[in-house]
């Protein structure tokens, strides 16, 4: 195209306009500048400056002085803050029973089930509950001697003898992490089954004359169809039980004991003003999250490839064995059939 | 009726006793986890309906001795200024997830159609981002927010909101990728531009997964209450749904009757979208955009 003589250089550049090569590069350029245009003004710029705030001591407005690693070095040595961190370990043992829960649900709501939509909708209403309401909710569900206790009692517990859900430190974090569960599992259930149903049908129905089980065709069908949704979803549950902030935020403000780690930065930014404390916590905590998804990521590949190898030939075997077997029942319950209807057509007759 | 069933079971070899636990346990699993999903929402209903007297002398679970006592709601309503919140809010909704559509459809077009240079970059990219929580980022975004002068403006917390959604071009792509290239490469040879076949042919087969993305970034704007609270501080004339509510922390902090009533207001538009949408969710998922 470059080569072209001036003389028809004008036409022939309207002419490159209408090759593929042209329109493709327009359109990639077209459709993709926005979303990085954001992406960058609101996620990597905020970023980098973020990063630049941790060295220094300073408030949103006034004088700034470097203090270099000394923010960081607090993180370790102030114990709210450290001590916030192990919160989140309570929010990881709810993140995984979470996932576990809706990839078991979606499972169950993807087969035939009876009322099977009323059950979907009823499980992912609570995600369209907002967080200043969900922090009602369950302020007065927990509170002694209400909803909750009334139902324990329903099933034989004393009033008395149930601990104060919100207050008493041994099982405080519990009941936010339950809330959390609550909110979000039916979110995690309506994405999987999404991502089971987007699975080609047709394997489903090889996989029933091939007479595979409910719990095989989850293994070997539904499950690698939906690796990536769920991988995604373990990523964001780690990020999240790392990051966990609102249960605390809207229900106990992160009092006796409650407060995770971005409930204590929030304070640190806000209330005490301490914006490079704050940002060397959040910097702190991405770190951790990096680390996190990289340790993870790998064991994921390790498992995965292992897991594959080994059980391919297993699989095979069992399979073809399954299909004999399924064309032998099939066989002589369509003999019976015939029998039966022959015998029917006698009676008929007679 | 009964009998022609079992021969048809008969025939399909599946009564085993294995399988009837099986649907014993499918059952109650459902059952009880739908429980534990309705009774705090439950309670709120039934509270909200009491008067102050009930309230103070009946238990929570007691239903209330008038179902049609609205005094409540009307109070919360009126209390919260939640006439104008419902306005913003809406206003909010229909930029934030008009633009979200756009942007990520056409984003997860041209990831899933296109090998070009800085593609796997791209991806990368917002995976990462997704792993930066938005919390913590805030700090240093207040700072840009207040530079571009977006704070107190509906135009800045929209345009905020827009920004990056993972998980919806995540959806995009994955169905882009149930949808056959064969159809791209026929229209390309009956002369479509690709703009045109991304309007035309792809858009409407992604209908049910943007119907499922319209529900789950619809829902994270309505309910998103921590910017909206940081970078909408006029409540007078500012004030979103979520953010309403605040104004029953403080003295009303106790009297749960009216706070109910108010938290059924703002759940109320949710739960009616949902029920509209529910079933092309469903459908849309169900139905797939591969068979087109």
């Amino acid at each position: 195209m470059a080569s072209t003589t001036a003389a028809s250089g004008r036409r022939s550049f309207r002419e490159f306009t209408r090759t593929r090569k042209f329109q493709r590069t327009m359109i990639i350029i077209a459709f993709s500048i926005i979303p990085l245009f954001l992406l960058f003004l609101f996620t990597y710029l905020p970023f980098g400056e973020m990063v630049g705030f941790s060295f220094y001591k300073m408030k949103y407005v006034g004088r700034r002085t470097y203090v270099g690693l000394k923010n960081y070095q607090s993180i370790f040595s102030r114990k709210d803050i450290f001590g916030a961190l192990v919160l989140s370990l309570y929010y990881m043992v709810g993140a995984l029973f979470q996932i576990v829960l809706a990839l078991y649900l979606a499972t169950i709501l993807s087969m035939k089930v009876r009322l099977g939509k009323l059950f979907k909708a009823v499980i992912f209403f609570p995600f369209l509950v907002n967080g200043i309401a969900m922090g009602f909710i369950f302020k007065f569900f927990y509170t002694h001697g209400f909803v909750l206790d009334t139902i324990l009692s329903w099933v034989g517990f004393h009033i008395d003898s149930l601990p104060y859900w919100l207050r008493d430190q041994r099982i405080n974090n519990w009941a936010l992490v339950g809330t959390s569960v609550w909110r979000y599992v039916g979110q995690n259930m309506i994405l999987f089954i999404g991502a089971i149903m987007s699975v080609d049908p047709s394997l489903y129905e090889a996989a029933e004359i091939d007479g595979a089980n409910g719990f095989q065709q989850f293994k070997y069908i539904i499950l690698p169809g939906i690796q990536t949704i769920v991988t995604l979803n373990i990523i964001l549950s780690i990020t999240g039980s790392l990051s966990a902030f609102e249960p605390s935020y809207v229900i106990t403000s992160g009092a006796n004991g409650t407060g995770t780690y971005f409930v204590i930065m929030d304070r640190i930014a806000h209330t005490d003003q301490k914006v490079g404390l704050a940002s060397a916590m959040a910097v702190f905590l991405l770190c951790l999250i990096f680390l996190a998804t990289v340790i993870q990521k790998l064991i994921f590949r390790f498992a995965f490839r292992n897991a594959q190898a080994e059980d391919e030939s297993f699989q095979a075997k069992k399979a073809r064995k399954r299909a004999i077997r399924a064309a032998r029942a099939e066989i002589k319950a369509g003999k019976e059939a015939q029998k039966r209807m022959l015998a029917d057509g006698r009676k008929e007759d007679a | 009726m009964a009998r022609s069933q079992q021969s048809v079971h008969k025939v399909k070899h599946h009564y085993s006793a294995g399988y009837i636990v099986w649907v014993i346990v499918k059952y109650f699993s459902l059952i009880f986890v739908s429980f534990w999903m309705v009774v705090p929402l439950i309670s709120c209903v039934i509270t909200g309906f009491k008067t102050d007297a009930e309230y103070q002398s009946t238990n929570v679970m007691t239903p209330p001795g008038n179902w049609l006592n609205f005094q409540n709601f009307a109070d919360a309503f009126h209390k919260a200024n939640m006439g104008l919140a419902f306005r913003n809010s809406a206003i909010i909704l229909l930029f934030v997830l008009a633009g979200s559509i756009i942007i990520g459809t056409q984003l997860a077009y041209v990831l899933n159609r296109f090998k070009f240079p800085g593609n796997t970059l791209i991806r990368n990219l917002f995976t990462f981002a997704a792993l930066l929580p938005g919390i913590a980022m805030q700090v240093a975004t207040y700072e840009i927010m207040n530079n571009l002068g977006f704070i107190n403006h509906l135009y800045g917390y929209i345009i905020l909101s827009m920004g990056t959604d993972v998980i919806s071009i995540y959806i995009y792509i994955q169905y882009f990728e149930n949808i056959s290239v064969a159809l791209d490469e026929s229209a390309i040879l009956d002369g479509a531009s690709y703009a045109t076949i991304f309007y035309k042919i792809l858009l409407p087969l992604l209908k049910p997964a943007i119907v499922t993305c319209i529900i789950l970034k619809g829902a994270g704007t309505y309910n998103e209450y921590y910017n909206a609270n940081l970078y909408l501080q006029n409540k007078q004339t500012l004030c979103t749904v979520a953010t309403s509510l605040y104004t029953f922390t403080g003295p009303m902090g106790n009297r749960y009757n009216l706070i109910c009533a108010g938290v059924i207001i703002s759940i109320i538009p949710a739960l009616i979208v949902f029920i509209i949408f529910q079933n092309s969710i469903y459908n849309g998922i169900a139905a797939g955009a591969v068979k087109g």
